[in-house]
């Protein structure tokens, strides 16, 4: 008896540990209402840290389930780890409901499949596409396909500097052209010691978003209309040069911020160590920092011509984040309300304002909050001089192959090496070897 | 795992008389017996599963894959990926394009890595192991704190390397350019060529307490006697070395080095931590370069045949290293 009830439970076990195994890679299916009445939710971090973002989000999860009768479980995952975890859900079908996807990995994603597209019938359920801002909506999957996620907040780049420094160093009027922003760095190291400008040469996604605006502004795009890797162009090169050269040739960026990868750049101009900044929304973070709201102030980023505008007058990204449905949610309905309610006019509002961003919903803009002269700057820059990175599928390898070549490009401007058209040119060259071949 | 059919070599032949189980009925005896041959087996299904699971599976799924285009293209359903067969290989080995050559050029800093982390390992764990064999006040102490880095979780311990390694306001700078002014300018540690010299001596410190440990085990087994006959002898403290302290320890060198090389080699966490999702050229690690070739660039396929390379290359000099060593020592004991 004792033998047969041992080698039952042995076999129990076995079968137990050898079900999971059979589990993913095969998962095609496409959504069901199985469980109506939970979803899961990955939030990527956008507060300070994790326990920021938890505070900001939980009151309106609690919101969502007093109307909807749905639980929402939040799990805040770092930066460094969504990709990867994104992926490995899609591979093996057992990934969250509805999760945050930074918008430049939209195509990227689209192509996996995983992710439920956003035609006209999905998009009405959540109020139509018209709600939303046509830059925000350009960023949300490859051109001529259903959107793979909807805009949910939106950044823009600009220059933050230290209204102090600017007024020792007798700046009066924040720079608007390259030409001038390079004169200004000069003049505050010549009056104040400080440097220039700050930047994290050692995050390859930084690096990118720099140079992309400054292709757009040489007449570069990076890929062919086709799609295909087109690194070595004339204005690719030369708006990789350019960058490089703030450290190398014109000495406004600080040798060491090529080793910058943790937002030192950040916490040094918050500390006055460097005048002026290129970021995304550094409003919450400079706070968090220590520096007040009255000691900065902002501009558009610069151009060459000093007006911004499309074309080669653009000077940001469109960056931001989207939210996207995984097809294999068990709960489909639940998670298109849940992005209805998130992108909603009033959460849109009360999220954004935590977090310092834009609504990428039209009518949530109208709010007087996105109306300060801060605020106002960005929201017009999403609007009329703001370009969306690539929407192709080898956005991802792009953003390592050439984010790193200008990685190496800074790391030997800060060792003194001198850095050429050629070596941009041979950097780029073999960057774009690393592309996958079609 | 190959020690399963063991228990159960002697028991079955002694059950000739009647059945030991409450079944009185002879006719029952074939299935009771089987069932006891059985039950160590069935007992041992559960670990068999596991490790398939958890060792094998993935292993053999990295085998397919390798032979796979699996991008994002064909990632969620990787079962039906298009079967390339050796092109992920060729890509990788085509040491004139691109691909290949990167692959290589981060294979040489790997074996430059990690010989010379290796080897500074051995040295400072012996050296330490052997000056503090005698006792002295403070000794316990003394083992504790070379023990640190070992038990300090890698996360925390290589994030403070990045803090001192700074170029701006790192202690690393500060002491040899600030203090001592052994550099013309500040050094940079974290990007360019220095990288390399980073990497050597995170690894170096966070690897040697396990060669001390180890040595410090070793030489507890090496008889006092031999020591005293060679003291007697007249010899020195070198020769004591060289021909009692050495030769004792070979067996547990034997192992240590292949432990140290094989973790050395593989190491992950500490070049990932120090510098990011792309290493610097001088030390772009394997470990790190299959990282970036699969998750970062999502080319899975081409990752998990580096991979497969890597797992070939280990296995090859495991094996040669164990024969070469094995039989080294077979021919001194015949």
């Amino acid at each position: 008896m004792r033998t047969t009830l041992a080698a039952r439970g042995a076999v129990l076990l076995a079968l137990a540990l050898a079900v999971p195994a059979c589990g993913g890679g095969t998962d095609t299916g496409g959504g069901s209402n199985d469980s109506p009445k939970t979803l899961t939710y990955w939030a990527s971090n956008q507060g300070a840290n994790a326990e920021v973002d938890k505070k900001v989000l939980k009151p309106e999860l609690a919101k969502f389930e007093k109307q909807t009768g749905i639980k929402v479980k939040l799990e805040v995952v770092p930066w460094s780890e969504l990709l990867n975890r994104i992926l490995t859900a899609t591979t093996s079908g057992q990934g969250p409901d509805v999760l945050n996807i930074g918008n430049t990995w939209s195509a990227s994603l689209q192509a996996t499949g995983a992710l439920l597209p956003w035609d006209g019938k999905n998009f009405e359920s959540i109020g139509g596409r018209d709600r939303f801002v046509d830059s925000a909506l350009e960023s949300t999957g490859a051109p001529g396909q259903a959107p793979a996620a909807v805009p949910l907040y939106s950044m823009a780049y600009a220059l933050y500097y230290n209204k102090q420094l600017f007024k020792e160093a007798g700046i009066s009027e924040p720079p608007a052209t390259w030409d001038e922003l390079v004169a200004a760095g000069k003049k505050v190291r010549a009056e104040k010691g400080v440097w220039g400008l700050g930047a994290e040469g050692a995050n390859p996604s930084e690096n990118i978003h720099q140079v992309f605006v400054l292709g757009k502004q040489h007449g570069a795009d990076f890929f062919t209309p086709e799609g295909k890797a087109d690194f070595t162009s004339k204005g690719a090169v030369a708006a990789v040069k350019q960058y490089v050269d703030l450290m190398a040739k014109d000495k406004v960026i600080a040798p060491g911020n090529a080793e910058y990868a943790q937002n030192q750049s950040v916490s040094d101009f918050a500390k006055g160590r460097t005048a002026m900044l290129l970021w995304q929304t550094a409003s919450a973070s400079l706070k968090t920092m220590g520096m007040k709201d009255s000691e900065w102030g902002l501009a558009p980023a610069p151009v060459r011509s000093g007006s911004p505008g499309s074309g080669a007058q653009v000077n940001s990204m469109a960056a931001g984040i989207n939210m996207a449905v995984f097809k294999s949610t068990r709960n489909l309905d639940g998670a298109k309300a849940f992005v209805k309610f998130m992108t909603g006019d009033a959460e849109q509002k009360i999220l954004n304002k935590a977090y310092g961003s834009i609504p990428p919903v039209k009518s949530a803009q109208r709010d007087s909050f996105f109306h300060t002269p801060v605020t106002s700057a960005l929201r017009e820059t999403l609007a009329t001089s703001a370009a969306a990175l690539p929407q192709v599928p080898d956005e991802s390898q792009f953003e390592t192959a050439v984010g790193s070549a200008v990685k190496e490009l800074l790391a030997d401007a800060a060792a003194g090496r001198s850095v050429t058209t050629s070596s941009v040119r041979a950097a780029l060259d073999k960057a774009q070897q690393q592309m996958p071949k079609k | 795992m190959t020690t399963a059919p063991a228990p159960t070599a002697g028991t079955p032949r002694k059950e000739p008389g009647p059945p030991a189980g409450p079944g009185p009925a002879p006719a029952r005896r074939r299935p009771g017996r089987l069932r006891r041959i059985g039950l160590p087996y069935l007992l041992l299904l559960p670990a068999l599963l596991l490790e398939l699971l958890v060792h094998l599976v993935p292993m053999v799924s990295g085998v397919v894959m390798s032979f796979k285009q699996l991008t994002q293209f064909t990632l969620r359903d990787w079962g039906t990926a298009p079967w390339t067969a050796f092109d992920n290989y060729r890509v990788a080995v085509d040491f004139d394009a691109a691909v290949g050559r990167e692959l290589l050029h981060s294979f040489f800093v790997t074996c430059g890595f990690t010989v010379l982390s290796v080897l500074l390992c051995w040295l400072l764990g012996t050296a330490a192991a052997i000056y503090m064999q005698d006792a002295f006040r403070g000794r316990g102490l003394l083992r504790a704190v070379f023990l640190v880095p070992y038990a300090l979780p890698v996360y925390a311990a290589v994030i403070t390397w990045v803090f001192m390694f700074q170029h701006d306001n790192g202690l690393v700078n500060h002491v040899l350019h600030d203090q001592l002014g052994v550099t013309d300018g500040r050094p940079f540690w974290l990007i360019g060529d220095n990288s390399f010299y980073a990497l050597v001596t995170v690894s170096v410190w966070k690897n040697w307490p396990f060669a001390f440990l180890i040595v410090t085990a070793g030489l507890q087994n090496v008889p006092k006697e031999l020591y005293e006959a060679a003291a007697l002898d007249g010899s020195g403290m070198w020769q004591q070395i060289r021909h009692i302290t050495l030769p004792s320890l070979r067996p547990v060198n034997q192992v240590l080095v292949l432990v140290l090389f094989l973790w050395t080699f593989n190491d992950f966490n500490t070049p990932y931590l120090l510098f990011g999702k792309s290493a610097p050229d001088s030390a772009d690690i394997l470990s790190i370069h299959i990282y970036e070739s699969s998750f970062v660039t999502w080319n899975f396929g081409s990752g998990a045949a580096m991979s497969v390379l890597l797992l070939l290359f280990l296995l090859l000099v495991t094996g040669t290293y164990l024969l070469l060593t094995s039989r080294g020592r077979k021919a001194r004991h015949a």
